[in-house]
């Protein structure tokens, strides 16, 4: 028998029971912009026609209510929640059901409640803001004869534990019915359904916790009502759909025996608890039960085997039968899989079958790049894989894009994006791998970028960003006196009354240096983003309007927690004083005969074949490229990248075949060799007569300059310095310093702007990708033919490739910028040596970084024993014996060795 | 002498409320001149057929149209301002008057009430504000291309009703009647205004809700079924709920039947004169409706029974007879 005063009676057009009898109710989630990025899309692109029919499938999939949320920054969350709710209450098959108001804006959801004829859920009130605002709300939704939902929330925050939960609750219940006389079956508790599975232990028992409470509600407020919005529980499985419909089920299955109403869920992702496979149910239960430990790891190894099952079941499939499909579903299937054969005539029958060509970005092809992107958050889906949709959707969208501009001169312009995001890497730096590829990534999730390209001025960005009213700037840069442009864009962007998010990118850039160095000269948000998947959720949260406020205290949060540390380690650091370190420096033989090289000063080798450089690649850094990690060729077989990584190998090497052949590319080099001793950590040039080989010690022609580490050694290890491989100046030995510089690079400019001429971002980023190896290949086939030939210090070397790679010779070639000598300005007396623009094309940046980008430049150092090592921290002494040996100030000094001062 | 209140009466028996008051005016055979009085002689619109003016132009007529139905032994009048809002009175461009219009319908009735009241001292008559549906929906689109238009808004009928409202208690109502509810938004605007209301000049006036089901799909033309109907108005404390108006007695019992087992308070029925012929006028007898009511008071679904369109003092005093056999519906409300 029901026990009507208990029962709760909702309505649409038709009454809603919610009883002990009636069962769980479902209560639909798409229809909410920000759990559902197309529906987000549709509103923002104002398609309402389109969003109805999403409320109208979510009726049709069994969503006994609709939860509808407007919660978005770029949108007038009132008006869209209107016009909305007034569409849908004019479609009989949606407004039958009730509607759940659902908004953090209590305006918003008084506006919808004055259009509703029915009795509706609102989602949600709570004590967040006090006992007084709570009444207020709540008197004013009894007035309107809704139910509402009450969060488990008060003034101390969002309830976490079963006693927090149980208490808010508890309270909440008694100001309403107590002294309200508000119904209790009208109050739908939401205990808070947290993420579990998080890798936090802290979140454990977050699911217990619930149920614990849900039963808690049940016995103890009669009338009440349990609800939760229940995809949180598996966000730490984003994308991985198997284990979370699993979560979902098991979730319900026990949050229902404990007396859990309603929740909002995707009716259409659900999975029957029967049906699933007892393993992954046991593994699921165990998070969700909080019953054994280890149980997070364990489910994640699940999670992670049946990734790799579910995609190579799929990619099994490779025939055509998908062309059977309709138009829109070809369009989808060719942006996931990446497939270009066919954009262009799908995209135009396509366009044909809609009123505007913009539908068909807004519609199909949106859609599937939502789906790109779904599964690339989920890590379901690859880098490369993720580029190569990008090109089919540039592809897509050139073909549209004169049909739009028609449509635009007609009816003005109707499109819209989540944001428009500035992008640059910084002045003296010219590397963009790494930054296209985040811009690509942007770009597929619907952001608007605006690439300025390399080697970018702080003036000209900030110029920029306020002319095209960026959302976001990005700031990218590889080497490491790109950090300290990056602190100077920062400075200036405050100094321009800039407050847009600054986010910091790029191999060099780290959490630590955004956090001590970049953030604290600039008032605006500044993330440091790790790589091109992270740039997505980072850039949405901090334009969503909801979440940015909760995003930016959590970034600040971490940065102050980096600092602290910082400051902790800083304070801490013990050296040994410069003239210790000297003191230990490392004792290398000198009982070998040192050779002399078979020239002194430079040759040059131009147009070298490139045939001959390939089997010197090394592959393992170009899957890194491609964010793809794993060491090569184990890489190729891998469980879980193995397929990707072997497609994108073979994409590579057709490629590789073209430059090759086709002579896309033009390697040049040119090699020098110096008579050099040393005096402390620096090595003096002499002059030298180059036919007879005549050395003039007391005329030095150039000093090079090098650091050593600082930290004190255990196990009487020295304390490296590059120059310790040189003979002294007072050993009166001769002694030799080879010094080179490699390009790949040039042709590449050219060549990458036919692709992205083309829309072919993915094929730019490959050819970079492989200049990049090739000008490594380069310097290793160059490092090689001066042991063999040039200085002959192995001549009779017979190595494999893979014995080059593990660099199991005897020599070593450093480059300015790298751990060994981590200080970039010395290339330009490197480069002063070879007379390296000349000879070969390369040229300097004003933060020396070499363009173009695949080039390599460094030092030969021919001592057998030499070998490689990090310099690591250094102390003041070093930093103002450095100035004096370098003849600048000790300011110009600490900036370019600002990424090494161990001290504060 | 304190009379009794309304909601006691109705716990005790079954009430009869009024039938039309259209129907009953159109006896008189009035003229432009009657509507427009001197009061509104030079207003520049025709005012022929907007009855509620005759309140204020011709009240001795009104009055008489109340004590037609006292005298067959009705217990509630309703007053004639089916009209009286500020959004109906639009079309005569009257808004100006809308205070009076009600304050002097409500009189009408008063007056007339408390004289059969001291006439039968044992059965105090009632008055019941009427405020009618407005010609405006507050959740349909007049314009089928154009599904999420709105020609009012719940703010303008929240307004407008606000207005009705406190004209109507200012003339002395015993009780308001949100009638012929054919959108349950515009009615929950009404409810609003009530409660602004009560609460603003601290009265605790019943509350009567009467909808229409439009046609035989058994909905409200907003397409609402009777039960949720019900669950949309229920936070409003009524004292009662019911139908009138659209059907003849036959055809509404489903639908009471079902209102009457879902709701707390009490159930209301106002039956037309059964359903109207091809000329548009109703033809059940007296004798007819009567039968045709007897289910109703037999199975016990009611507290106040009525008539609407079509029905005449004759009916009326057919379902006063029958109604004093049975014996009213139990309910909880105030």
């Amino acid at each position: 028998m029901v026990n009507k005063k208990e029962e709760m009676v909702l309505s649409g057009l038709e009454p809603l029971y919610v009883n002990a009898t009636t069962g769980f109710i479902n209560v639909g989630e798409r229809t909410n912009v920000t759990g559902s990025k197309k529906f987000s899309n549709l509103i923002l692109n104002g398609d309402y026609e389109e969003a109805v029919n999403v409320a109208t499938a979510q009726v049709r999939n069994g969503a006994q209510i609709i939860d509808i949320n407007m919660d978005e920054g770029m949108l007038d969350g009132k008006a869209a929640m209107v016009k909305f709710v007034n569409l849908i209450s004019a479609e009989p098959e949606i407004a039958r059901v009730p509607f759940m108001i659902d908004s953090s804006k209590f305006e918003i959801i008084e506006a919808a409640l004055k259009c509703i004829q029915g009795k509706p859920i609102v989602n949600s009130i709570s004590l967040k803001e006090g006992k007084e605002k709570f009444i207020e709300y709540a008197t004013i939704i009894r007035n309107y004869g809704a139910a509402t939902v009450v969060m488990a929330f008060d003034e101390k925050g969002q309830a976490d534990t079963y006693q927090k939960r149980i208490d808010i609750c508890k309270r909440s219940y008694d100001i309403l019915v107590n002294e309200l006389k508000f119904p209790a079956c009208d109050i739908v508790f939401d205990p808070n359904i947290f993420p579990v599975a998080t890798g936090i232990d802290e979140h454990n028992n977050y699911a217990v916790d619930f149920f614990k409470a849900t039963k808690w509600i049940k016995e103890n407020l009669p009338g009440a009502k349990v609800s939760g919005g229940l995809s949180n529980v598996s966000f730490s499985f984003r994308g991985n759909n198997t284990v979370r419909e699993a979560m979902h089920s098991a979730f319900l299955y026990h949050a229902i025996k404990a007396g859990m109403d309603m929740a909002i869920v995707n009716a259409g992702m659900m999975e029957v608890y029967d049906d699933i496979p007892k393993d992954l149910l046991e593994k699921v239960e165990d998070v969700l039960l909080n019953r054994i430990d280890n149980a997070t790891e364990a489910l994640t190894d699940y999670a992670e085997s049946v990734k790799g099952k579910g995609s190579k079941k799929e990619r099994n499939k490779n025939d055509l039968e998908w062309r059977e499909k309709n138009v829109n579903e070809r369009l989808s299937h060719s942006l996931v899989k990446g497939i270009t054969d066919f954009i262009i005539d799908d995209t135009e029958e396509s366009r044909q079958s809609f009123e505007k060509a913009l539908e068909v970005i807004e519609g199909p092809l949106m859609d599937g790049m939502n789906v790109v992107g779904d599964l690339f958050g989920a890590g379901k889906m690859f880098l490369p894989q993720v580029v190569k949709s990008a090109r089919v959707m540039k592809k897509a969208v050139a073909h549209l894009l004169p049909f739009i501009e028609e449509e635009k001169k007609k009816h003005g312009d109707l499109s819209s994006n989540a944001g428009t995001i500035l992008m640059a890497t910084v002045k003296g730096d010219v590397h963009d791998i790494g930054k296209n590829i985040v811009g690509v990534v942007l770009g597929c999730n619907n952001f608007e970028i605006i690439d300025m390209g390399v080697m970018i001025p702080a003036k000209d960005i900030i110029e920029k960003a306020k002319e095209i009213k960026a959302d976001i700037i990005g700031l990218s840069g590889l080497i490491t006196p790109s950090l300290d442009e990056m602190v100077d864009v920062a400075a200036k962007m405050q100094e321009a009354g800039l407050k847009i998010p600054l986010l910091i990118g790029g191999a060099t850039t780290s959490a630590i240096h955004t956090a001590v160095k970049i953030a604290p000269g600039y008032k605006g948000s500044t993330v440091h983003v790790i790589d091109a998947s992270k740039s997505v959720p980072v850039a949405t949260k901090l334009l969503s309007q909801g979440n940015s406020q909760a995003f930016i205290e959590e970034n600040e949060a971490k940065h102050a927690k980096l600092l602290d540390r910082h400051l902790n380690k800083k304070n801490k650091n013990v050296f040994l004083t410069l003239r210790d370190a000297r003191d230990n420096e490392e004792k290398v033989s000198w009982d070998h005969d040192v050779i002399k090289p078979s020239f002194l000063g430079t040759k040059t080798i131009s147009n070298f074949d490139l045939n001959e450089l390939v089997p010197f690649i090394d592959w393992t850094p170009f899957f890194l490229t491609w964010e793809l990690a794993g060491t090569y060729p184990k890489i190729l077989k891998n469980n879980v990248v193995g397929e990707e990584a072997t497609k994108l190998f073979a994409d590579a090497k057709d490629m590789l075949q073209k430059i090759v052949d086709e002579k896309w590319l033009t390697a040049n080099a040119v090699v020098g060799f110096y008579p050099a001793n040393r005096i402390k950590d620096d090595l003096e040039l002499y002059e030298f007569d180059k036919s007879t080989f005549e050395i003039d010690r007391n005329k030095t022609t150039n000093t090079l300059h090098f650091l050593r580490q600082q930290k004190p050694k255990q196990n009487d290890r020295p304390n490296y310095c590059l120059a310790d491989f040189v003979a002294t100046k007072d050993s009166e030995r001769e002694d030799y310093i080879g010094c080179f510089a490699v390009t790949t690079g040039l042709g590449c400019d050219e060549k990458c702007k036919e692709f992205e001429k083309d829309h072919d971002d993915y094929s730019s980023i490959m050819l970079k990708a492989l200049a990049d190896r090739l000008a490594e290949a380069f310097a290793e086939r160059l490092h090689q033919i001066v042991r063999k030939e040039f200085w002959g210090t192995s001549p009779s070397e017979d190595l494999t490739n893979k014995d080059l790679i593990k660099e199991e010779y005897k020599g070593i070639r450093p480059a300015p910028g790298y751990p060994a000598c981590p200080e970039h300005s010395e290339k330009s007396t490197l480069f002063q040596l070879l007379d390296a623009t000349k000879n070969t094309g390369i040229e300097l940046t004003d933060g020396y970084a070499m363009f173009p980008a695949a080039a390599v430049s460094g030092w030969y150092f021919g001592h057998p024993d030499a070998h490689y090592f990090a310099v690591g921290e250094i102390n003041k002494d070093q930093v103002t014996d450095y100035s004096k040996r370098k003849g600048i100030t000790f300011e110009q000094s600490e900036k370019l060795l600002r990424p090494i001062l161990g001290y504060q | 002498m304190t009379k009794k209140s309304i909601v006691e009466s109705a716990k005790e028996r079954i009430l009869v409320l009024d039938g039309a008051m259209g129907t009953m005016l159109q006896r008189h055979k009035l003229e432009e001149e009657d509507f427009k009085g001197e009061i509104f002689i030079k207003h520049h619109k025709l005012l022929k057929g907007n009855n509620d003016l005759l309140a204020i132009t011709r009240p001795k007529i009104v009055e008489g149209v109340h004590d037609a139905y006292f005298e067959v032994g009705c217990d509630i009048a309703t007053t004639n301002s089916f009209s009286g809002t500020t959004i109906a009175q639009a079309d005569y461009e009257l808004e100006d008057y809308i205070d009076e219009i009600n304050f002097a319908a409500a009189q009408c009735a008063r007056k007339s009430a408390d004289r059969f009241t001291e006439k039968t001292p044992d059965q105090p008559r009632y008055v019941a504000g009427a405020l009618g549906p407005t010609n405006r929906t507050a959740s349909m689109s007049p314009d089928v291309n154009d599904p999420g238009m709105r020609l009012v808004t719940f703010e303008n009928l929240r307004k407008a009703y606000k207005q009705q409202a406190i004209g109507l208690i200012k003339g002395g109502v015993d009780v308001l009647l949100v009638e012929t509810v054919f959108d349950t938004l515009n009615c929950k605007a009404a409810l609003f205004a009530i409660n602004e209301v009560k609460i603003e000049t601290k009265t605790d006036i019943p509350v009567m809700v009467s909808g229409t089901i439009t046609d035989a799909s058994g909905r409200t033309l907003s397409g609402q079924t009777p039960t949720a109907f019900w669950t949309s108005i229920k936070h409003a404390n009524l004292f009662s709920v019911g139908l009138n108006c659209s059907l003849g007695a036959d055809e509404m019992i489903p639908h009471i039947q079902e209102l009457s087992g879902v709701s707390t308070c009490g159930i209301s029925a106002h039956p037309n004169a059964g359903l109207p012929n091809e000329f548009g006028l109703y033809d059940q007898t007296p004798e007819e409706m009567q039968n045709a009511i007897k289910p109703f008071l037999e199975k016990g679904y009611i507290n106040i029974i009525g008539g609407c369109c079509g029905t005449t003092p004759e009916h009326l005093e057919e379902i006063v007879n029958i109604a004093a056999k049975y014996k009213p519906r139990q309910f909880n409300g105030n």
